[in-house]
């Protein structure tokens, strides 16, 4: 035995320098990392250099002081219009940048919200033993998630055409609330007057309060196993200290109604622009896609998340008492979250990215409106397309770091 | 193929690969021309029933693949929407764009990009319903607008509206046919694009006689087709196909007479044909007969416009303004000589 060993470590002297450090698995590693290093510098630099030179040889050149130029395109009224304030040929080529990640921002919140409440009842209906809730959940999911997204979105453009009012004419959408034609939704808009900031400090310290209270609640029960009606107190202080305060500085606010115009030059008639708040149909259509799309993933994974937890669980639950509503609530759910969360972070990265496709039915967001018209206008292609990538990096980025944290905040702490 | 394949393809290559430097011995190494046209509009660009591509700015590409490679048919067609037509040309995927596109300044000088001639003279129309019972363009304010995402279209009708101070809301697509599809929905209360696509786009309206185009052109917009900036040799191909073709209608040259023609006393007609002694396609790197050739394959300019857009198709354009120059019209060729 010694022999061998012997021999071994004779090898290992013999093989010096080079030899060495090939048979060196770490010095291996480093070289093959350096290689590899090497080769993208050279191939970042030769790309870099024929863009510049192809770019010269066509006369292009490369920069991005086209944001400062005049944009004379017109824009669909959506939210990014109303925000900047967006009018054709007095705003920038920025200031449209700014207007469609503004409305990729307001499409892509207004989706993750509504597809989670609804992707969340949906997959506990997938999971009730109420028959008819779930194989309407199963047949569902297995159509919307089995169905190409862009068929989809031209489905609702199709269907929205088909069943709203004409153009000069008039539906109730929610009755007494929001009207609506195939040009769009019409519904109230608050007219803010000086003095409603009183209104909002009032909201935000009864929202203060009632964080205090839910704090100061838990204390007491985790001390004394007294229960206080939080959500009540809650309610109450967010409804009630705000209108109170609203009504005591005088009603600072007036709703503005749409105006329905039944007489005048034909084009004139109908809901008049400019009057109330306005939702276009591409808005509409869109929202409806993505939702109910991005939903069937989502109830899924809630439904993968709460099976996840040992049936055990909402056994010694029941055990202790606890009513099932209460038992899903706090022991079932919390411990779901840890399985949902993750998968739940990149359908949102998902909703948000897929919600490029709007340039399709001609939804004014980054893609359609940015890497489409206004590349068409000022044919930079590379500065836009990075630019449009670097955007969408940094929103999937914020939404994976707030939803990590989330995921941190609601992880199981084991003990 | 999706516009963001196209954008994703146009940096590519501007990344990747040196520039081509010679399409023309590209296009003879290939042996066929690709050729960037239409999603589909009747009499510019579209395929027929047999899926055969037709059309004036298909005949031109035509005339180009008979010149450089003597086969009419050796044209592979790209079918373009209006945004991607010029990062597709930049980027080298396809040869030729001719695919009604107005020239321009900014499109001339700012997209690496020539264009070189006008094969149609148009200018900006408008169709509205008839029901709405409006007689002018001046009757819009307040009008919701639909129209093709990346066209000066897009531009003049804000121009326009903006200059008689009225307002209008735009829907911007970029399908020509999801377009009109909102027009035929009632989603906007105007169809706009060049008066020969109003023609051309109302064919495909559920019943086209409940709408009417208005009297009114509200821009100009000489359409012709485009090469990359970079290619003078390919650039002169271009625009000379195009030129003789028009050259050939004012001698009287047509594809049914073009053989009998070439032993014609005249010596313009000569010259253009490359009878005798006369060369002018060695310079550009192409045969003497090469705009026979084109003539040949595809009559001359006013057989194209005939056969495609005259009184006598579907979209019954008179030839106004795209007459010859000496039958009062605008079409003008610089001699062949």
């Amino acid at each position: 035995m010694s022999s061998i060993s012997d021999s071994d470590d004779a090898v290992r002297s013999e093989r010096s320098g080079l030899a060495a450090l090939v048979f060196d698995a770490k010095a291996r590693s480093l070289f093959f990392q350096a290689v590899l290093a090497i080769l993208i510098i050279i191939a970042a630099y030769i790309a870099v250099r024929n863009a510049g030179a192809n770019l010269a040889e066509q006369g292009r050149e490369f920069g991005f002081d086209f944001f400062g130029r005049p944009s004379d395109i017109q824009i669909l009224t959506t939210f990014g219009t109303w925000l900047i304030g967006y009018e054709a040929g007095k705003n920038t080529v920025f200031d449209v940048f700014l207007l469609s990640i503004a409305n990729t921002l307001i499409i892509a919140i207004a989706g993750v919200i509504f597809a989670t409440l609804w992707g969340f009842l949906l997959g506990i209906f997938r999971l009730s033993n109420n028959f008819v809730l779930n194989s309407f959940a199963t047949i569902y999911i297995e159509l919307l998630r089995n169905v190409p997204l862009l068929l989809q979105i031209f489905f609702w453009t199709a269907v929205l055409r088909l069943v709203a009012p004409g153009p000069r004419d008039a539906g109730w959408l929610v009755p007494g609330l929001l009207s609506w034609n195939s040009k769009g939704i019409y519904g109230p808009y608050p007219l803010v007057e000086p003095g409603f900031s009183y209104t909002l400090i009032a909201f935000l310290l009864a929202c203060v309060a009632a964080w205090g209270f839910a704090r100061w609640a838990k204390r007491r029960q985790d001390a004394t196993g007294k229960q206080s009606s939080v959500g009540l107190v809650t309610l109450g202080l967010l409804i009630l200290v705000p209108t109170l305060v609203f009504l005591v500085t005088g009603r600072p606010m007036t709703i503005e109604w749409p105006n329905f115009v039944t007489e005048g030059p034909i084009l004139r008639r109908g809901f008049e622009r400019g009057i109330g708040s306005y939702i276009a149909p591409e808005f509409f259509a869109l929202f409806l896609a993505l939702t109910t799309y991005t939903a069937a993933f989502i109830a899924e994974i809630v439904r993968a998340g709460i099976q996840a937890v040992p049936n055990g669980q909402s056994e010694a639950a029941g055990a202790l008492g606890l009513p099932p509503g209460l038992a899903m609530r706090k022991v079932i759910l919390p411990q779901a979250f840890r399985v949902i969360i993750p998968p739940l972070t990149s359908q949102y990265l998902n909703l948000t990215k897929n919600s490029s496709l709007a340039a399709a039915i001609g939804y004014p967001e980054l893609v359609a409106v940015f890497a489409g018209t206004t590349l068409n206008q000022v044919g930079r292609a590379i500065e836009i397309i990075a630019i449009v990538i670097l955007v969408y990096l940094t929103i999937s980025l914020l939404t994976s770091a707030f939803m990590n944290w989330f995921n941190n905040r609601v992880k199981l702490v084991e003990r | 193929m999706t516009p963001k394949f196209y954008t994703l393809v146009a940096a590519a290559a501007l990344v990747a690969g040196g520039a081509s430097a010679g399409t023309l011995d590209d296009v003879k190494a290939a042996g066929k021309l690709k050729c960037g046209v239409s999603q589909g509009l009747p009499g510019f660009s579209t395929p027929d029933d047999s899926g055969k591509w037709t059309g004036l700015d298909v005949d031109y590409c035509r005339a180009v693949a008979a010149t450089v490679l003597d086969d009419p048919e050796a044209v592979e067609f790209v079918s373009l929407s209006a945004k991607d037509r010029f990062t597709a040309l930049s980027s080298g995927e396809i040869d030729i764009l001719s695919r009604n596109t107005t020239w321009t300044i900014t499109r001339d000088t700012d997209l690496g990009i020539t264009f070189t001639g006008v094969s149609y003279y148009d200018g900006q129309g408008m169709m509205v319903p008839a029901s709405l019972g409006v007689t002018t363009a001046l009757e819009l304010d307040g009008a919701t607008i639909c129209t093709n995402t990346g066209t000066t279209t897009e531009l003049n009708i804000t121009d326009y509206f903006t200059q008689h101070g009225m307002s209008f809301e735009l829907v911007a697509l970029e399908n020509s046919d999801e377009v009109i599809a909102a027009y035929g929905a009632g989603r906007c209360d105007v169809f706009t694009t060049d008066r020969s696509g109003v023609a051309a786009e109302r064919l495909k309206l559920a019943d086209p006689d409940a709408h009417v185009v208005l009297p009114e052109t509200i821009s100009k917009e000489p359409l012709g087709p485009s090469v990359r900036a970079d290619d003078k040799q390919w650039e002169r191909v271009s625009k000379w196909v195009l030129n003789a073709l028009i050259e050939a209608e004012e001698y009287g040259i047509t594809s049914a007479n073009v053989d009998e023609m070439m032993t014609s006393e005249n010596p313009s007609v000569q010259r253009i044909l490359g009878a005798g002694d006369n060369d002018y396609g060695a310079p550009m790197g192409l045969t003497k007969d090469w705009a026979a050739r084109a003539i040949k394959a595809v009559g001359n300019y006013g057989e194209i416009y005939d056969r495609n857009v005259g009184p006598d198709t579907p979209l019954k354009l008179d030839r106004g303004v795209n007459n010859l120059w000496n039958n009062g019209g605008f079409m003008y060729a610089p001699p062949i000589r």
